[in-house]
């Protein structure tokens, strides 16, 4: 009903305005005035003043007006490395055309009401001017050749990938002091969702071909590959902040691209060809919404969540930026980036494995056994369904789930240690002492997450020991009461040996 | 075959044996009506039908934008009440009746726009129709020089959009992977509905719109090339004429490259092969026999046509408001040779461009060096162009009626499209801006709008010449201030949709934080294309109105041009001019000169005076 009225009224309406034209043109053709067309000029040259100064004044009012959402003005400043550089030449071209765009319309508009046509006047015949025509060749020439030169800077800056045969090398988490370490993860576009893999503690994607894919194995991931023992899958990007990161971009049917907005990150993904994006998180999610929470328009209750505010569910986006099909609108993924010891708790749940704590129900002693789990169980259970003369990665499995149990147990050491910490008055001796205790156990910690199956040959004696010692301090925390002085000192100095051990 | 040679002795004969003439005088190939109205060799009855064909594709192309624009402004809005007119593509919940847009339909629509738009408007429509009218009249021709095939390139046009038309009532739908039509998405039948028989279409009419330009286009070079009138050297032809022998350049070489692309693409859809494909895993099956082939490839082909396709639309418009500018502001073209030589050298660099479309394609980034180049380098040619139009209005005086009018709007457009293709150049911030909002904005205010309102330029100042009578101006005002400051309307916003990283083609932006933010912005664009295509509706009613009942030409040279195609009788038949064609004495733009409003290039040159192009 509303449609009917208001098309009824959209034809009337132009049937009036037609009307009004052709009453004009009659109107003119009867009058028959010569100095009519002059009339027309001054209004319409008058129209065109009046549209340039309001054209100007809302590019500029908008402008101001959509700072807080553009590209390297309040909160959308990039949040990688790159990001800053992108942001500056945008801004800076933006600067330049700015000038360029009000000059020329400040001339094209007033023109037009300087020459306003008058009956009977003669134009300029003024054909040419050699000097003016190369200056404004030049000037735009030299402009260009400015921002050309920054700009390509930038673009190979960012888009060098990292040479193979220089020392680079992708691992799970890149030392401090190496600058040729970097995190490498894949994610891979699909009809219309991201397939996200992560290296697990190799920091090496295990190769994947399109034939080997099925509902068990969505990648493809070939089982022959050691590499792949331990990748896994993920629905979250979770990466820690100012580390390398190179992300591998493929596609498993059309042409999908990875694009995170806030990182400026952007790359086509192309079935049989890998693409690649290289960044550095610089801002933690944590940042972002403390950045976010000075902002007037994130200051509202969130639409998902009245107790929240907007700021406070802020979460960086994955995105598809390439047509992919009906779906294509709708390929979103979470990203977070957090700081390292985040990262790395984060990496330990995905890596799976865990130790099942039995308690004997005589003594009261807790036992904890490791139940495998630490590489893909399907990967597991492929293989235990062939027979022994084919099991080409038997060997390397085994070293793989023991490191990840000494990852565990250690970790569990440190949870009691942080436990009887946590249970402790500050200041008191104990506190003191678990304190000290986990200052210790940190690096062997780090060292027992991120040991890979390759190390194991030279380590493995080492973390071998480091464990037992460990698991016997283990076990000396559970037949005790966390908080009983004497035994835990005992189990301190033991703990010693083993960090001395296990360097 | 008509032979002109033929035609003129035939003309002369009858010239001689009746003295008087009408309509259709001298052609004794439109004696019917079916001759004269339907397969007409005529140039200017061609220009036409290429134009009002061009017309009804615009409206087509225009009022599905405004559909999915519905969609993007008012997502969750009940559209049932489309359900009429797009059937099923609209689902209708069953419990609250609330209808939806299908967003397969969306992503069809927004390609059938792209195509329609690029192709059958802006290429066919706007080349297809100046270059027909006002090569064989502005060069002193009597017809193409061939007749025959001007004829058959507009009917393979016709074919092409009927073939389109056709594809919108497909039970699986109309093509749908976006107007390039990357693979393999639309290489696979299996990855969308709309890449099934849609796409079969798609590519078939397209293949059709490839030879029609071809037949058009070598027959533009031809006669521009071979068919000037008795003085008319290169550098006394207009502006309009070099714009369009560079557009027929462009398009002869780059259109052939499109078709190689689709050949290809349909020896992937149809027979098996692998140009575009390799290890692909769709719809639960692994293609294990279609490996080898690189999606990037198809893409280089398409923007090796992509990218001069854009300056084959561009072109004749600067072309156009180049002529309309200098004859309603009183004064030559400041910089003529400038000006032609900018024409070649944009048509020069358009070939060594393609690539910028796609930096973050996977292509070899370091490749990417070479295309930022070339393609800033673009910028100067493009700036000498606006600099010069400006500059042809200083000291004018300037008869500001619709066709002025919009030839103004189109250098305002070209300014501010043109200028934020300075950022979208340089790779480093496509990084950020690539598939984004400013892209669209970038395109469509630089070759979309523009185009049109160098379009509209040519069609206000020339429809005298096509129907003897002029358009309303009252009408063609509201026409161009509606235009000019809707379209801002809709593309300015979209620069701030840009700048915060909003994808294009999204069908609907709610999954994501990030570009859900201007829900109202996307409302406001809404609105401004519906009042800015109500504004085109009145335009179509000014022309169709206008053909009947417009007012009469009564002069043979109404804006006081100097340029020959207004020596030829108003309303001339084929043949164009009665008597002998007119000799060119002079360059096209001498206007003011000696004190004189305009002298016409039939002129001789008095003694001792030197030609003003030199």
């Amino acid at each position: 009903m509303g449609f009917t009225i208001g098309a009824i009224c959209a034809i009337l309406f132009t049937v009036f305005i037609v009307q009004v034209a052709k009453a004009r043109e009659l109107a003119s053709i009867v009058r028959n005035d010569s100095a009519e067309q002059d009339e027309i000029n001054k209004f319409q040259a008058g129209l065109g003043l009046v549209f340039l100064v309001s054209f100007m004044a809302i590019c500029v009012w908008s402008f101001v007006h959509y700072i807080p959402t553009s590209m390297g003005w309040g909160p959308n400043i990039a949040a990688s490395e790159h990001g800053p550089d992108v942001d500056y030449l945008f801004n800076l071209t933006l600067f330049f055309i700015f000038i360029v765009f009000v000059l020329t319309h400040i001339a094209l508009f007033w023109f037009p009401w300087k020459f306003r046509g008058v009956q009977g006047k003669v134009g300029l015949y003024w054909a040419h001017n050699e000097l003016l025509e190369i200056v404004w060749m030049v000037v735009p020439a030299v402009v260009m050749t400015f921002l050309v030169i920054g700009g390509l800077q930038a673009w190979n800056n960012i888009m060098l990938d990292f040479p193979e045969d220089e020392g680079y090398t992708s691992v799970a988490f890149p030392n401090e002091d190496s600058e040729k370490e970097f995190i490498e993860i894949e994610a891979t576009g699909s009809q219309f969702l991201w397939y996200l893999r992560y290296p697990g503690r190799d920091g090496k994607l295990g190769t994947k071909y399109f034939t080997q894919i099925n509902s068990n194995n969505q990648l493809g991931q070939t089982w022959t590959d050691e590499k792949n023992m331990d990748d896994f899958l993920v629905n979250e990007i979770v990466l820690p902040v100012n580390k390398p990161v190179r992300v591998r971009i493929t596609a498993r049917d059309v042409l999908h691209n990875f694009y995170i907005r806030d990182m400026r990150v952007k790359m086509d993904a192309v079935p049989g060809m890998p693409t690649y994006f290289i960044f550095t998180p610089t801002v933690t999610t944590d940042s972002m919404r403390r950045r976010l929470s000075n902002e007037p328009e994130w200051q509202v209750p969130d639409k998902n969540d009245d107790s929240k505010q907007r700021w406070e569910t802020y979460k960086y986006e994955l995105a598809c930026a390439e047509l992919c099909g009906k779906g294509h609108y709708s390929m979103k993924n979470i990203v977070t980036i957090v700081e390292e010891d985040e990262y790395l708790d984060w990496f330990d749940k995905q890596e799976g494995g865990k130790l099942n704590e039995s308690v004997d129900s005589v003594t009261g002693n807790k036992t904890y056994v490791f139940e495998k789990g630490s590489v893909k169980s399907k990967y597991f259970s492929y293989f235990n369904t062939v027979t022994d003369e084919f099991n080409p990665l038997q060997e390397k499995t085994e070293p793989l789930e023991k490191i990840v149990e000494n990852k565990l147990r250690v970790g569990l050491c440190m949870k009691s240690m942080k436990d009887w910490r946590n249970s402790s008055e500050e200041g008191t001796d104990d506190y003191v002492q678990a304190e000290e205790a986990m200052a210790k156990l940190k690096p062997l910690l780090k060292s027992a997450r991120l040991y890979t199956v390759d190390q194991v040959d030279e380590s493995y004696d080492n973390v071998k020991k480091s464990l037992l010692i460990v698991e016997a301090a283990m076990a000396q925390i559970q037949n005790t009461d966390s908080s009983d002085a004497t035994l835990t000192i005992e189990k301190e100095s033991e703990v010693e040996n083993n960090e001395e051990v296990g360097k | 075959m008509a032979d002109v040679n033929i035609l003129e002795k035939d003309l002369e004969h009858k010239t001689n044996y009746d003295g008087h003439h009408d309509d259709h005088h001298g052609d004794k190939y439109q004696s019917s009506f079916i001759d004269r109205y339907i397969f007409s060799q005529d140039h200017k009855t061609i220009a036409k039908q290429f134009l009002i064909t061009g017309m009804i594709w615009a409206i087509i192309g225009a009022a599905m934008s405004i559909i999915f624009r519905l969609q993007l402004g008012f997502p969750g809005a009940d559209m049932s009440w489309l359900q009429p007119l797009l059937g099923g593509w609209i689902q209708i919940d069953p419990v609250t009746g609330v209808g939806k847009l299908d967003p397969e339909f969306y992503y069809a629509l927004v390609t059938m726009h792209g195509t329609i738009i690029v192709f059958f408007v802006l290429t066919a429509g706007l080349s297809g129709t100046f270059s027909n009218l006002l090569i064989p009249l502005q060069c002193g021709a009597r017809d193409m020089a061939s007749p025959m095939l001007n004829m058959l390139s507009y009917w393979f046009f016709f074919l092409a959009g009927a073939v389109l038309f056709i594809s919108l009532f497909l039970n699986t739908g109309p093509f749908s992977g976006g107007w390039t039509g990357y693979p393999p998405l639309s290489g696979l039948p299996q990855a969308s509905d709309g890449s099934k028989a849609g796409a079969t279409l798609w590519i078939l009419s397209l293949v059709f719109f490839v030879v029609s330009v071809l037949l058009g286009g070598i027959n533009y070079i031809t006669t521009v090339i071979n068919m000037r009138t008795k003085g008319m050297h290169m550098f006394r032809m207009p502006l309009t004429i070099w714009a369009f022998l560079v557009t027929a350049i462009l398009a002869l070489l780059s259109f052939p490259v499109l078709a190689s692309g689709f050949f290809m693409l349909t020896f992937d859809r149809v027979l098996g092969t692998s140009f575009f494909l390799n290890e692909i895993f769709v719809a639960g099956e692994a293609l294990t026999t279609r490996v080898g082939g690189s999606a990037i490839l198809f893409q280089h082909l398409f923007w090796f046509l992509g990218h001069p396709e854009v300056y084959i639309i561009i072109l004749p418009s600067m072309g156009l408001v180049s002529e309309v500018l200098s004859v309603q502001c009183r004064k030559p073209i400041f910089g003529y040779k400038a000006m032609v030589f900018s024409i070649l050298a944009i048509g020069l660099l358009s070939f060594l461009v393609w690539a910028h479309h796609m930096y973050m394609t996977g292509m070899n980034p370091f490749i990417a060096n070479i295309f930022v180049i070339f393609t800033l380098i673009i910028a100067v040619p493009s700036a000498v162009k606006v600099f010069n139009w400006i500059a042809t209005i200083w000291g004018g005086n300037v008869r500001l009626n619709s066709a002025c009018l919009f030839s103004i709007g189109f250098v305002s457009m070209f300014i501010s499209g043109g200028l934020t293709g300075v950022h979208l150049g340089n790779a480093a911030i496509d990084i950020q801006q690539h598939d984004t909002y400013f892209v669209v904005a970038h395109f469509h205010i630089v070759m979309g709008v523009a185009a049109f309102f160098g379009m509209f330029a040519g069609i206000y100042h020339w429809f005298p010449r096509m129907y003897g009578r002029f358009m309303n101006e009252t009408l063609g005002k509201i026409h161009f201030w509606g235009t000019l400051v809707g379209a801002y309307m809709i593309f300015g916003p979209m620069h701030y949709l840009g700048m915060a990283g909003v994808p294009r083609r999204y069908y609907s932006f709610e999954g994501f934080e990030s570009f859900n933010q201007f829900a109202d912005l996307n409302e406001f664009i809404t609105i401004a294309a519906i009042l800015t295509f109500f504004c085109q509706i009145l335009f179509v009613i000014n022309f169709f109105y206008s053909i009947y009942k417009g007012r009469k030409q009564t002069e043979l040279n109404p804006w006081g041009a100097s340029t020959i195609e207004w020596t030829a009788p108003i309303n001339a038949g084929h043949g164009n001019w009665e008597g002998d064609i007119p000799h060119v004495h002079r360059w096209p733009y001498d206007y003011g000169r000696h004190g004189r409003d305009f002298i016409p290039q039939t002129e001789p040159l008095s003694e001792g005076e030197v030609d003003g192009g030199h």
